[in-house]
């Protein structure tokens, strides 16, 4: 079997892809308009291919990749759920095409619709003013570590420490390093949880913030979130929440009510915009009235003449990417919002929780969950009984791609040992959570019967496993312009 | 409209195997619970959503077709029709970051080849799979210059985007690092002046090719200011420009970022764009974002997978060289497409044509009484041009009577440029284009 | 091997005196459970550190793991041969996958460490 064909080895000098417009205007020598030590001496290796060399060669490759379209994918944390076809042809209306600069009376239609996004944030996380500025959740933390920040340092005080739980996403103690600040951990209890008692000995006057995903990574929710944010408030400190896992709460429970100070959405998970193969998303912030000064980026305001325009909030901590935002992303969210209502936001929330609870309760007696009580919309179970028996969270999620699904997160949240954490997300079917359910009770038995063939796996994909160590120590990165790879 | 999987019956069949009678009780731990939320208004059938959202984009007054003159940062070019094609196959829309490589070969290729093709247009030898956007790439690009160097303060042209500057500080901001500016004159970077400002705590120089005022800066007097000080230097580069100009390798170059909106990504207000980054080798350990490399499986198949990834937030956490983790990658994969239908010489084709029109209208705009080039250097496809008149009203002006959006008012960003328009021509704008523009500035200026 | 002259902490890093500078690595058992290392992170020479103090960080292809110094002192010499190929440390952990050179502040710190039979034990309770 021959390699896959990188476009660079299709390439056949003189083929062209494309037509560039005519030129109508007076042509002139380059050396007449630019100095030539400004011009490149040779053009840049670009492959020269046509039309349907680019047509077919990805195509090709688009057919190696496993999608929400085509398979069951839990992967945990990441909320893959169906994405509607409607909200892409919303968000490619020609008219929404718009320069970032285009004149404020040119724009009135996208304002309108990303005022009206705001305001339902507001409203579905019980926030007061939300900022659309930021390009994804991470950069959505940093913007509401900076948020926190500000506050702080406009009250006078200039605090160092920011409160994370072992269970946290990796952003988390990423981006408060970014933020500067120094990281402290707080430890899960034996429920999985932040347990009050071991976040007070942590806080002090010189926390900022304490980061906390609710439901957190272990799919449970908070239940000691009252006294969390007292416990934070009483210090002085702000409660951050990662809203990685909305989709568990959304039209149930609002993060604003339960004490949350800055709350940052994904919208590539509950708000089921594309996930592009790892972007683009967006990563609006919402905060509480006392922060909505110092929010990055812009609010959209409707003014007295029912105008509608930008804003720089008066004290805001700057800008995190250039323009207004991720528009084309967003409108994909406000379509998504406006479909669904407030009762269909409700109706998901349930139903993912219902299919997460379905596989718990098929999937326990084999695979133990890491803590034995029903979970929110997604479970984590421990593979830790098949290791023993020779096969590990990694051997059952590489075997899991032959029985044809995509597998859950493995080895993620890092305090459970072989952890299988599995989203199956409201959109999929009882049908087909109990063939995922049978595929993962099938390798079990395999464990025994035909160990090296879970092990061994996957055997049916496109590419078998690969050898990471030697491509992390001799790393190959690009393909070299003369001569073959390696 | 409801997009939940199962029906009324299954859901009971699940309910019951669970063991209870309703999902609401499993919630029994959350507290204040909301009934509804009355501030979303009900759901939408598609049809009725559709129209709705029609009826606010109907709302826009775009220019259309060849009558936007701004550039700005944010540049209409025309995109071959299989790039949107192409990246609307749910098989890349609808997955996600490759952590299973053997399913992810499409993504992960695709990865490769950006990677590739923006090393190859950078002149450098290794290019992440991109960033969040042009600016933000040039704050990570920082942030590595002072891990790499341990210095703590960067110097940056003051040509740069208003708004790129405005993102490096926000950034910085963080880390506590300084940022010197050298501000621009004569709509360029005073090389004079930023030697001045380099020394043994500078990690880095950071300047924008074509910078913000469409100037092309003199990349490799640059290079070796910086390098004579001991400092990286960081050039933020046009990628379509790249065509045609020398490239930031051979110029000198330590890193070079930038965004790959020129690269026939929709203008779609402001985003989503992708950023880009590029380093030399001794950087790679250093470097933000996600990493494709090469690697083999056990029957000796060629198969791309991430790699690196202790570099990243999922594994080193507050130690990560960056807290990136979701990308862009569907725009860098429309960009991947843009190049390669393009290609080696269509790229080089469609940059001359920016470089020949721009200075044909350049020729044609300053005939008109009273308006001339505000500066005499070279430029690619955007100039400003000083007007007799403040340059708002005269947009404003021409907007009205003619439709045409003839250029950024450069007041917007300094009250002392009140008078300066900027425009930019690509190869979207025909002769007529221009003439019109030209019909309309004259009018204007009456 | 013979051991009999290093000594061991309980995180896992050993710490031999070799003409006065006490050498320091990562024990067989820890470049076992870290599995192939890709990567290893050194401190630039001349820094002083305390015992406990983070001196280095060793990366496989999925995890990183810190190396705390053994005793305090200042680096004088690190292990550059690791870092152009980590994959020593998995082959010779004990001899030429050394990673840094500390000049001791304290020589009486190395008496606090555990000897080979009391890290073997550790080892087995760990197991």
């Amino acid at each position: 079997m021959t390699d896959i064909p990188l476009i660079f080895e299709i390439s056949q000098p003189g083929r062209r892809g494309w037509q560039l417009p005519a030129l109508d205007v007076e042509d002139a020598p380059l050396e007449e308009m630019l100095p030539a030590g400004q011009v490149r001496a040779e053009p840049a290796e670009l492959p020269e291919v046509t039309e349907l060399d680019v047509v077919r060669h990805f195509t090709r490759i688009s057919a190696l990749n496993m999608c929400i379209d085509t398979t069951f994918y839990p992967l945990g944390s990441c909320t893959m759920k169906y994405n509607p076809r409607v909200t892409e042809k919303c968000a490619r209306l020609p008219a929404f095409d718009l320069h970032p600069y285009a004149p404020t009376e040119c724009s009135q239609g996208t304002l309108e619709l990303l005022h009206g996004l705001q305001q339902m944030l507001c409203e579905l996380c019980g926030m007061h003013a939300f900022t659309l500025h930021p390009a994804a959740g991470a950069q959505g933390e940093f913007a509401g570590i900076l948020v926190a920040r500000a506050w702080h340092e406009a009250r006078g005080e200039r605090r160092s420490k920011v409160v994370i739980p072992d269970s946290a996403h990796g952003t988390n103690p990423a981006s408060a390093r970014l933020g500067g600040y120094q990281v402290v951990t707080v430890r899960s209890d034996g429920r999985g949880r932040t347990s009050p008692s071991a976040l007070r000995e942590v806080m002090d006057g010189d926390v900022a913030l304490f980061m906390l995903t609710n439901p957190n990574t272990l799919g449970l929710f908070e239940d000691g979130i009252l006294e969390i944010a007292e416990i934070v408030h009483d210090v002085g400190a702000l409660l951050y929440l990662d809203g990685a896992n909305l989709n568990a709460l959304a039209g149930i429970v609002r993060p604003g009510d339960l004490g949350f100070d800055i709350v940052h959405v994904n919208t590539h998970k509950t708000l089921s915009t594309p996930h592009g193969g790892g972007g683009p998303g967006a990563g609006p912030v919402g905060v509480t009235e006392r922060l909505a000064d110092f929010l990055p980026g812009w609010v959209v305001e409707k003014g007295v003449d029912n105008g509608f325009r930008l804003r720089r909030p008066e004290r805001s901590v700057g800008q995190l990417r250039s323009f207004f935002g991720s528009t084309g992303v967003l409108i994909r969210a406000y379509a998504y919002l406006r479909a669904l209502g407030g009762r269909g936001l409700r109706e998901n929330s349930l139903t993912a929780i219902l299919n997460a609870n379905y596989l718990r309760s098929r999937l326990r007696e084999t695979f133990a969950p890491h803590v034995d009580e029903p979970c929110m919309h997604e479970c984590v179970l421990s593979a830790k009984s098949q290791k023993k028996r020779g096969a590990r969270a990694l051997d059952i999620a590489k075997r899991l791609l032959d029985y044809g699904f995509h597998p859950p997160t493995v080895y993620f949240p890092l305090i459970v040992e072989e952890a299988l954490m599995i989203e199956p997300t409201e959109t999929e079917s009882k049908t087909t959570l109990d063939a995922f359910v049978d595929a993962l009770l099938a390798i079990d038995r395999e464990i025994d019967e035909c160990p090296d063939v879970v092990r061994g796996a996957p055997h049916s994909t496109p590419v078998g496993r690969l050898d990471e160590v030697s491509a992390a120590r001799r790393p190959v990165l690009t393909m070299p312009v003369n001569g073959a790879m390696e | 409209m409801d997009w939940t999987g199962s029906s009324p019956d299954e859901r009971r069949q699940m309910l019951a195997a669970i063991g209870v009678d309703s999902v609401e009780a499993l919630l029994a731990a959350i507290p204040r619970c909301v009934e509804g939320l009355p501030g979303i208004p009900d759901g939408l059938d598609e049809a009725s959503l559709l129209r709705h959202v029609s009826d606010l984009a109907q709302r826009n007054r775009p220019a259309g077709p060849g009558k936007c003159f701004i550039g700005a940062g944010a540049y209409e070019h025309a995109a071959p029709a299989v790039v949107e094609a192409l990246i609307s196959r749910g098989e890349f829309s609808t997955t996600y970051t490759p952590y299973q490589p053997e399913v992810s070969q499409g993504t992960l290729i695709a990865g490769f080849e950006f990677q590739t093709l923006i090393a190859r247009l950078t002149g450098l030898d290794v290019a992440n799979s991109s960033m969040y956007d042009g600016a933000s790439a040039a704050a990570e690009a920082a942030l590595l210059a002072i891990r790499y160097t341990g210095r703590t303060a960067v110097v940056v042209s003051g040509a740069m985007h208003p708004e790129w500057l405005c993102v490096l500080r926000t950034y910085l901001s963080g880390v506590g690092a300084e940022i010197r500016i050298a501000a621009s004159e004569y709509g360029r970077t005073p090389l004079g002046q930023v030697e001045a400002c380099l020394d043994g705590n500078v990690a880095c120089f950071l300047i924008q090719q074509p910078n913000f005022l469409g100037q092309l800066e003199d990349l490799r007097a640059a290079a070796e200011a910086a390098h004579a000080a001991g400092s990286l230097f960081v050039a933020a580069c046009n990628p379509l420009a790249l065509g045609i100009l020398a490239s930031p390798g051979e110029c000198g170059a330590d890193i070079a970022v930038g965004d790959v909106q020129p690269l026939g990504i929709p203008l779609s207000f402001g985003g989503p764009y992708a950023g880009y980054m590029a380093v030399r080798e001794p950087l790679v350990r250093q470097m933000p974002g996600r990493l494709v490399g090469m690697a083999r499986d056990a029957q000796g198949r060629r198969g791309f997978t991430l790699t690196l990834q202790t570099r990243e937030q999922h594994i080193r956490r507050e130690r990560a060289t960056s807290n990136i983790c979701t990308n862009q990658a569907l725009v860098a994969l429309a960009a991947t497409i843009y190049l390669c239908a393009l290609g080696k010489h269509g790229l080089r084709e469609v940059a001359r044509h920016n470089v020949v029109r721009a200075h044909r209208a350049a020729e044609r705009l300053q005939e008109i009484p009273g308006v001339r080039l505000a500066f005499d250097g070279p430029y690619f496809n955007e100039f400003v041009l000083r007007l007799p008149r403040k340059a708002r009203d005269v947009c404003r002006h021409v907007r009205e009577r003619s439709g045409i959006w003839p250029g950024l008012d450069l007041g917007r960003f300094w009250p002392d440029m009140a008078d300066c328009l900027m425009v930019c021509v690509t190869e979207t704008k025909t002769r007529e284009d221009v003439e019109a523009l030209r019909a309309a500035l004259e009018d204007a200026l009456q | 091997m013979d051991l009999s002259d290093y000594r061991f902490t309980e995180s896992h890093e050993w710490v031999q005196v070799r003409e006065g500078l006490a050498y320091v690595g990562i024990t067989d058992h820890a470049q076992e459970q870290i599995t192939d290392i890709t990567a290893v992170e050194l401190p630039a020479e001349g820094k002083t550190v305390k015992a406990g103090d983070e001196i280095a960080l060793v990366d496989s292809v999925k995890s990183t793991f810190s190396i705390f110094a053994p005793v305090g002192g200042k680096i004088v010499r690190v292990n550059e041969s690791v870092v152009e190929d980590p994959s020593i440390v998995n082959t010779s952990p004990y001899g030429e996958g050394w990673l840094v050179a500390i000049e001791m502040s304290d020589p009486s710190e190395i008496d606090a460490l555990m000897d080979e039979s009391e890290y073997e034990e550790l080892i087995a309770e760990e197991e």
